[in-house]
């Protein structure tokens, strides 16, 4: 069975619940509906579960991006199997739990989605075989917990702590993709089974201090390390089964599941005791003093939590196998008894409607059976013996012992492990003590408590019946499952140990029984210490993270302002300095010399021509204020341009510009009409400076460019395109062969950007009103005749004969000059003049429909040439073609191309009519409506 | 030759560039219009000068580069459609905002402007 399925099973499972919730499925069904597919990737995982126990990894390989190194490779190892039992199992938990825990108006279906979908991704994250996946896996969980953190959103804290959950997570995720992108550079895989093997090589590379900072930055803010440990206290504002999930089980363990997994590649060198323990450490004694001072319910579970992670992290830092081994059995129980005692929190809270534990006293009396199960998973969390914790604690506490690597400083780790212990055994007798007994509880919102519904208690009964049996018969119950994972931990290796609640009068059973006694002392001083903790100063960590988080923003906000001003003016103008600080420093003496092809003789004809277009830009320029002019002049430039296309061997492109000239005037004399008369003068003489110093550096810049590209020599692909026009395309003018043919799809992509610009332009237009004025900027009125006699007179005929042209001009296309493109300007250019000459509303009744349809029609007929090809088994927009006598005209060719070529003329004639006619019927609106 | 094509290309986009840089939209359409001249030059050139030397197969004995008249042919094109649609975009703001400044800022109308819309008896 595919071992994807375990990752897979929970993200479908994501999809149930939301369904279930829209066809207005009862409670208990919705929870069912999310608690099936976990149950079956349970069963999938006790199906692989077995080789695992007899020694086995099992993998699974499916390329993803293999280029890349990013595979969908998944392994079952011991480690994995532990962490996919804790997360499957204490997830099915959370979900019986929640079903009583969510009142009945809020969306369990959404609440069920999101936990499915962290679920899934925590899934990811511990059977990855390939760091990349995994990296990606850990974002997801960030992602998720923020949407779990807060589900309930119309809370202010809620949508901070999920925030700032999510702002140190992420960043620390990205830290590790670095992190994970070096190892996959060192390395040469980024397959873990290729890192885990390859520790030696990593610990002596010189990058190894860079890793390791970065692994550990997103292992210490995904596992709430210090200094990264502000955000956890501030997701607790999610629901409780989400806390009991997210900081027991899950996503403050996928930190320490990282330490574990890459245990065998990272550690074993200095660097790692000394950053790994020392956060462990700090992280141990803040969590555990802090957790004593907090009132709230869920704030001590919280700090609680954070201290028992710096506790883990400090074993896996001390570089000693038995260590590691303790650490993989401190998550477990910490998994188990963090969980329980967060439901337990989440019941006294539903019960009694608050968290505060000023308030909540003797709760003994009024629930009992609870009262039980909490003090038997607090009893667990100090480290009582015969409970899981006191195993794992006695383990810890031998093992600082053990560890000789801070020289004479050495004693610093076993006080500090005490003195953790000691308040450790002060939170939790608070926990008990003041929750359960100390007196009458005082003005709760909800009066008298009682004891939760039966069913939402099973999951605590289940966890703290694990405590229980763990603690009493741990041989039988939590060995086998440890040594898988303890062995995958440490790379096959494993030191001896014995899981035995008796070891003799030994330092660590003494040490223990400081931690109970100091831990009770401590409590019993807890009134002064509170009063104590009052007068020191406030510092909130949530002030602070807003606080940076706020002028973070603003800066950005500052800057992107400054840059974003909201004047196109100014982008432009920062956008050609740049173009021209490229030009002016690619420019050397080199290039100004020009290349050593042989240059053509200048002759006066081009000269005059030449000065004609220089003179005419300029004067553009220089009076484009008077607009009439300007256009004039503009004219001029086209024209020009289009005969040095006829002098320089191109046909087809003077045929083009001469047409799409008359056009584009019609164009900007429509434009001018609407637009205001005057221009003002506004450039100050510094922006005149400023803009003139960038013409002539951009303009002269692409001077010399063309300059020295028409001097050197060409190295081109075209003989190809002219050797096989004829054989291949079945054409002889080579351009339009280009165009219908060896380019067609290019093609076909511009008269589609051709069709959206028409329908753009029709949308634009509509409902668009203007003021037109009734005189010209001389302040003469327009002339009385609107279309003058002699142009209707002139123009009508001239209608068939320039359609006649045109067609000529389409069917030589693909020999001679001309085309679909020219044809259609032609059409388009001899329709206008009827536009112009007879006025739209006598054009509108003989052609009555819209443009639109012809530029679809167009582009439907190209495209379905092209799918044409695919018919005969040929390549989109193969062409064919056959050779037909017709009588009269001779041997013809006819070729595909050129109901391609169709298309292109049909979306050419629509798009510009589109355009023009639709600019001109603002006038004709206007005709009608005289002064609007 | 290649010097005088080369200054006509860079008068061209010089003239260009300094009229997109002006605050009004009819001097940008402007010089968007003369900028795409140059640029078409510029590609156009980028085959090479050749007098006489038509790609038509058959005949010319040394035929011009084809390539980059095709690119240019459908650039001209496109050109003309993205001068129509600025041409609209800039009708447009007119109508929304009453302005042809390119910031789409409103003007403050001076006294004449005012007197000749009332006159004129806007909208």
């Amino acid at each position: 069975m595919n071992l994807g399925f375990l990752v897979l099973l929970p993200f479908l499972g994501a999809v149930l619940p939301p369904l279930a919730e829209r066809w207005r499925f009862s409670r208990p069904a919705l929870s069912w509906a999310a608690a099936v597919l976990p149950l079956l990737a349970l069963g999938v995982l006790w199906f692989h579960g077995r080789r695992v126990f007899s020694g086995e990894t099992v993998r699974q390989f499916v390329p993803w991006m293999p280029d890349l190194g990013l595979n969908l490779a998944f392994r079952l190892d011991g480690l994995a199997l532990l962490f996919s039992l804790l997360v499957l199992g204490i997830g099915l938990l959370i979900i019986l739990y929640a079903r009583y825990y969510l009142s009945t108006n809020e969306k369990a279906g959404r609440f069920y989605a999101f936990l499915l979908l962290f679920m899934g991704a925590m899934m990811g994250v511990v059977t990855s075989n390939n760091l990349l996946l995994l990296v990606v896996f850990w974002e997801l969980t960030s992602l998720s917990s923020f949407l779990l953190i807060g589900f309930w959103y119309h809370q202010t804290d809620a949508r901070k702590g999920a925030r700032m959950a999510l702002a140190v997570t992420g960043m620390g995720g990205l830290a590790l993709l670095a992190g994970a992108i070096v190892i996959g550079q060192v390395v040469g895989s980024y397959s873990l089974d290729d890192v885990l093997a390859s520790g030696d090589l990593i610990r002596g590379h010189a990058l190894y201090p860079l890793i390791l900072c970065l692994v550990l930055l997103g292992v210490f803010t995904k596992s709430a390390q210090f200094p990264f440990h502000f955000w956890l206290p501030h997701a607790m504002s999610a629901p409780t089964p989400v806390s009991a999930y997210l900081h027991s089980a899950t996503m403050v363990k996928a930190g320490v599941f990282l330490l574990a997994r890459l245990y065998p590649a990272l550690s074993g060198t200095d660097l790692w005791f000394f950053l790994v323990t020392g956060a462990g450490l700090a992280t141990l004694l803040w969590g555990a003093i802090w957790a004593l001072f907090q009132h709230d319910l869920k704030g001590l579970l919280a700090y609680s939590t954070i201290s028992h992670l710096g506790l883990i992290t400090m074993l896996f830092g001390l570089n000693a196998q038995l260590a590691a081994v303790a650490g993989v059995f401190h998550i477990i129980n910490h998994a188990t008894f963090k969980a329980s005692l967060f439901m337990a929190a989440g019941i006294i809270d539903h019960e009694t409607g608050t968290r505060d534990m000023r308030r909540i006293n003797g709760l003994w009396k009024y629930m009992p059976y609870t009262a039980v199960l909490a003090m038997v998973a607090s009893a667990a969390m100090a480290g009582v013996p015969l409970l899981n914790g006191f195993l794992s604690k006695e383990m810890f506490f031998a093992e600082t012992l053990d560890t000789g690597q801070l020289g004479s400083l050495s004693w610093i780790l076993p006080l500090g492990a005490v003195l953790g212990g000691v308040f450790s055994v002060a939170y939790s007798a608070r926990f008990i003590h003041d929750v359960f007994f100390n007196g009458e509880p005082i003005d709760l919102p909800k009066y008298p408590p009682h004891e939760p519904p039966r069913y939402m208690k099973v999951p605590v009964e289940v966890l703290v019946a694990l405590c229980l049996a763990v603690g009493i018969f741990p041989s039988l119950t939590v060995a086998a499952l440890l040594e898988v994972a303890a062995r995958a931990t440490l790379g096959g290796t494993l030191p001896e140990y014995h899981l035995t609640i008796w070891h003799g009068f030994n330092v660590p059973l003494m040490m223990s029984i400081v931690a109970l006694v100091g831990g009770v002392l401590v409590y019993s001083q807890r009134l002064r210490l509170f009063a104590l903790n009052d007068r020191l100063p406030r510092f909130d960590a949530k002030l602070v993270f807003e606080a940076r988080m706020q002028s973070l923003a603003k800066w950005a906000g500052t800057v992107s302002n400054t840059l974003r001003n909201g004047s196109l003016q100014s982008y432009t103008a920062w956008l050609l300095m740049v173009v021209a600080l490229v030009l002016v420093t690619s420019v050397t003496g080199e290039l100004l010399a020009g290349g050593d092809r042989d240059m053509l003789p200048l002759d006066g004809v081009a000269l005059l021509c030449g000065g004609m277009l220089i003179v005419a830009a300029i004067l553009t320029t220089v009076l484009h204020r008077h607009r009439m002019t300007a256009i004039m002049c503009l004219s001029v430039v086209g024209l020009v341009v289009s005969l040095m296309f006829v002098r320089f061997s191109a046909p087809d492109l003077a045929l083009t510009q001469l047409s799409v000239e008359v056009v584009t005037i019609l164009l900007l004399m429509l434009a001018m009409y609407f637009l205001p008369v005057r221009t003002r003068r506004e450039s100050t003489m510094p922006r005149i400076g400023r803009d003139v110093v960038l013409s002539v550096l951009v303009g002269g810049g692409v001077g010399i460019l063309a300059f020295m590209m028409m001097t050197s020599g060409v190295d081109s692909i075209s003989p190809f395109f002219l050797e096989n026009a004829k054989p291949g395309g079945g054409g002889t003018n080579v351009v339009n062969v280009i165009l219908v043919d060896f380019r067609g799809f290019d093609t076909f992509g511009e008269i589609i950007v051709l069709g959206i610009a028409g329908m753009g332009i029709y949308a634009l237009l509509k409902d668009l009103e203007l003021y037109s004025p009734q005189t010209d900027s001389l302040g003469r009125p327009w002339a009385k005749d609107a279309h003058p006699l002699i142009l209707v007179t002139i123009s009508r005929p001239l209608l068939p004969l320039a359609l006649m042209i045109s067609v000529y001009i389409f069917l030589r296309g693909h020999n001679l000059p001309g085309g679909g493109f020219i044809a259609g300007l032609i059409t388009s250019v001899a329709l206008v003049l009827q536009y112009v000459a007879s006025g739209v509303a006598w054009m509108h009744r003989r052609i009555p429909g819209d443009y639109h349809p012809v530029v679809a029609l167009g582009v439907l007929l190209a495209g379905f040439t092209g799918v044409g090809a695919w018919y005969f088994g040929h390549p989109f927009l193969t062409s064919a073609f056959w050779h037909v006598h017709w009588p009269v005209v001779g041997e013809f060719e006819v070729a595909t191309a050129m109901l391609f070529d169709t298309g292109v003329f049909l979306t050419v004639v629509g798009a510009t009519l589109l355009i023009l006619a639709n600019l001109g019927k603002l006038s004709l609106l206007d005709d009608k409506g005289g002064a609007r | 030759m290649e010097a005088l094509v080369a200054i006509i290309i860079a008068v061209l986009v010089g003239s260009g560039v300094y009229l997109v840089l002006r605050a009004r939209t009819f001097p940008v359409i402007l010089g968007l219009t003369l900028l795409s001249y140059g640029a078409n030059l510029f590609v156009f050139i980028s085959g090479r000068l050749k007098l006489d030397q038509v790609a038509v197969v058959g005949q010319s004995a040394d035929p011009t580069d084809p390539l980059p008249q095709a690119l240019v042919l459908t650039a001209i094109v496109i050109g003309f459609a993205m001068t129509a649609f600025l041409v609209v975009l800039a009708l447009r703001a007119q109508g929304e905002l009453g302005s042809d400044h390119v910031d789409g800022q409103r003007d403050a109308l001076d006294g004449e402007q005012q007197d000749e819309q009332q006159n004129k008896g806007r909208r």
